[in-house]
């Protein structure tokens, strides 16, 4: 599928958003991710949706880290750029299907890092489903923090956290769930793997269900290759397809 | 009008172009981005006996014009494969499948083609003995003539259908095991596998993938298929499907120039879903530009 760049934004040291036009069509629920070719390297890269608008003509935020060289190939991309992805993959987060997801009324959102982006997407979606969503953003310093802007433009209560301690609550994630226990009833989750594990013993502990985005190695990311995948519960996953969102109960930690 | 048919031990396949092992799952992801029976066929992902997990991860790398997998045959079992894979599979494929068979005994092998054979599904049963990936089975088979051989007789004696053996190329003469698998009665070869190779992470300073080494391929690893290809299609009668590193309908063309009857397409599925029908979509006409009438009149052309 042909996109092209509209906007290329440095947020960071190391992070950038990229707005794209083009045909979101597949794109069904936040928490999904596109696979996007660069020129020069074999594997497409995996990054998460931000945030799109739907249509033949629609347009899609992604924002990613610079983590080796494709990204930083990516990052020298200059709006007008032609880009060919893959959209609408994984299985994103569920906002109205589950039961315990139609029962609950005020989700807590917990992003980490280059892991928040996807939560954007999912709060503007549990909004629309009339939820009243509240946000943790994780970070390990104010300079790396981005996107706190828009979450706050939502009007939801956005809680920023830094490790430390020059934003926000010094500390995890975990800490800043704390004083909002009794608040929430359901979690999200995405993020580096040791704050999923600190966050999901925290739902264990408290009995609250919640969903869990994973990162994997992957080659096709569509379910064929095998690459990435895990264990769970209920047997093998593929995070491409199965994933990249697991729900609490079938984690193995 | 060109004619893109070619015959594989009795069974004539629309056009040379078959997904490779390991790169289409069992179809259905496919399936739901276009109609696979505009394909030859394709080879299903490598089955085993027993349901198998596969290794940990990572399991993938990235190389120059490739990639790296340690996938470890990661599948649910022949059973499970029977009962439910081939059963959903015919619902949208209304061709003959290539069954890919791995074990880690003789006696699996056995078992696994004796129960495959008696599927009608099945037109050909590609038995891999090498797999770069599992310990103590796999590659082990396919890296030494007379166990490769050994196994071929074995599955012989309880097959009906053709029987092709899939060769490793990670092995000091590839010819003379493919000389041993023809004499102990295979119907048929498919080469090459991956090749054997690993990557390191720099800033970890430890291999990138998990089980330290894995299989290569890509567009890098053609040269090395191709002169595989030809080198082992002279020296045996037998039919032999090629493949590594094909990513175009030049490709195509010029492994069957080197000897192959048929043409698998392996990584490049996993970057671009669309390449097989995009390949059988050009193949008409590159052979026009080529001046070639009949696909199945130039295998084996570039031999002098």
């Amino acid at each position: 599928m042909r996109f092209v760049i509209e906007s290329h934004v440095r947020l960071t040291e190391s992070v950038y958003h990229m707005r794209l036009s083009g045909d979101t069509r597949a794109i069904v629920q936040a928490g999904q991710f596109v696979q996007v070719q660069l020129s020069g390297f074999y594997l497409r890269r995996p990054i998460s949706v931000c945030d799109w608008r739907p249509g033949e003509n629609g347009t899609l935020d992604l924002i990613y880290k610079v983590v080796g060289l494709g990204t930083e190939a990516m990052s020298r991309y200059a709006p007008g750029t032609e880009l060919d992805l893959l959209t609408g993959l994984g299985n994103g987060f569920d906002v109205d299907r589950l039961d315990e997801v139609t029962a609950s009324q005020f989700p807590l959102l917990v992003g980490g890092g280059v892991g928040t982006p996807p939560m954007y997407g999912l709060c503007k979606k549990l909004l629309a489903a009339c939820k009243k969503p509240r946000v943790i953003l994780g970070f390990n310093t104010a300079a790396e923090v981005f996107w706190k802007q828009e979450f706050e433009a939502l009007d939801v209560p956005v809680t920023v956290t830094t490790v430390d301690g020059t934003m926000g609550i010094r500390g995890f994630v975990t800490d800043a769930m704390v004083p909002l226990e009794g608040k929430y009833d359901y979690v999200y989750a995405c993020g580096p793997e040791p704050m999923l594990r600190a966050v999901h013993a925290v739902c264990e502990k408290q009995e609250i269900h919640g969903q869990f985005s994973f990162e994997e190695r992957m080659a096709c990311g569509f379910g064929v290759c095998m690459g990435c995948s895990c264990k769970t519960r209920y047997g093998s996953k593929r995070i491409c397809k199965d994933g990249p969102v697991l729900r609490r109960e079938e984690i193995l930690w | 009008m060109v004619d893109t048919r070619v015959t594989l031990s009795g069974w004539t396949l629309d056009n040379p172009i078959i997904p490779a092992s390991g790169c289409f799952g069992y179809g259905e992801e496919f399936h739901e981005m276009y109609d696979i029976n505009v394909l030859g066929t394709f080879s299903f992902k490598g089955t085993t006996l027993e349901p198998r997990f596969g290794n940990p991860t990572p399991r993938i790398a990235e190389c120059t014009a490739g990639m790296i997998n340690a996938v470890g045959l990661q599948n649910p079992g022949v059973h499970h494969v029977i009962e439910h894979e081939l059963p959903r599979l015919k619902t949208f494929f209304h061709k003959k499948v290539i069954a890919n068979i791995s074990g880690f005994s003789v006696e699996e092998y056995v078992e696994c083609c004796r129960l495959m054979d008696a599927q009608e599904q099945v037109g050909i049963i590609e038995v891999n003995v090498s797999c770069p990936n599992v310990h103590g089975g796999g590659m082990a088979f396919g890296t030494c003539a007379e166990s490769a051989a050994e196994v071929t007789r074995a599955v012989k004696a309880v097959t009906t259908k053709p029987v092709y053996i899939k060769l490793s190329p990670n092995v000091t003469d590839i010819v003379s095991i493919a000389k041993a698998c023809e004499d102990a009665g295979a119907d048929g070869l498919s080469l090459i596998n991956t090749l054997l190779g690993m990557r390191i992470d720099l800033k970890k300073r430890q291999p990138v993938i998990a089980n330290v080494m894995g299989g290569f391929s890509g567009p890098a690893v053609f040269p090395v298929a191709l002169r595989m290809v030809y080198q082992v299609a002279r020296a045996v009668k037998i039919p032999v499907i090629g493949m590594g590193g094909v990513s175009s309908a030049r490709d195509v063309i010029e492994m069957m120039l080197a000897g192959a009857t048929a043409v698998q397409v392996g990584a490049q599925n996993l970057v671009d879903p669309y390449v097989c029908p995009k390949i059988i979509e050009a193949l008409p006409g590159e052979m026009e530009r080529l001046g070639i009438e009949r696909l199945n009149d130039i295998i084996g052309g570039a031999w002098k």
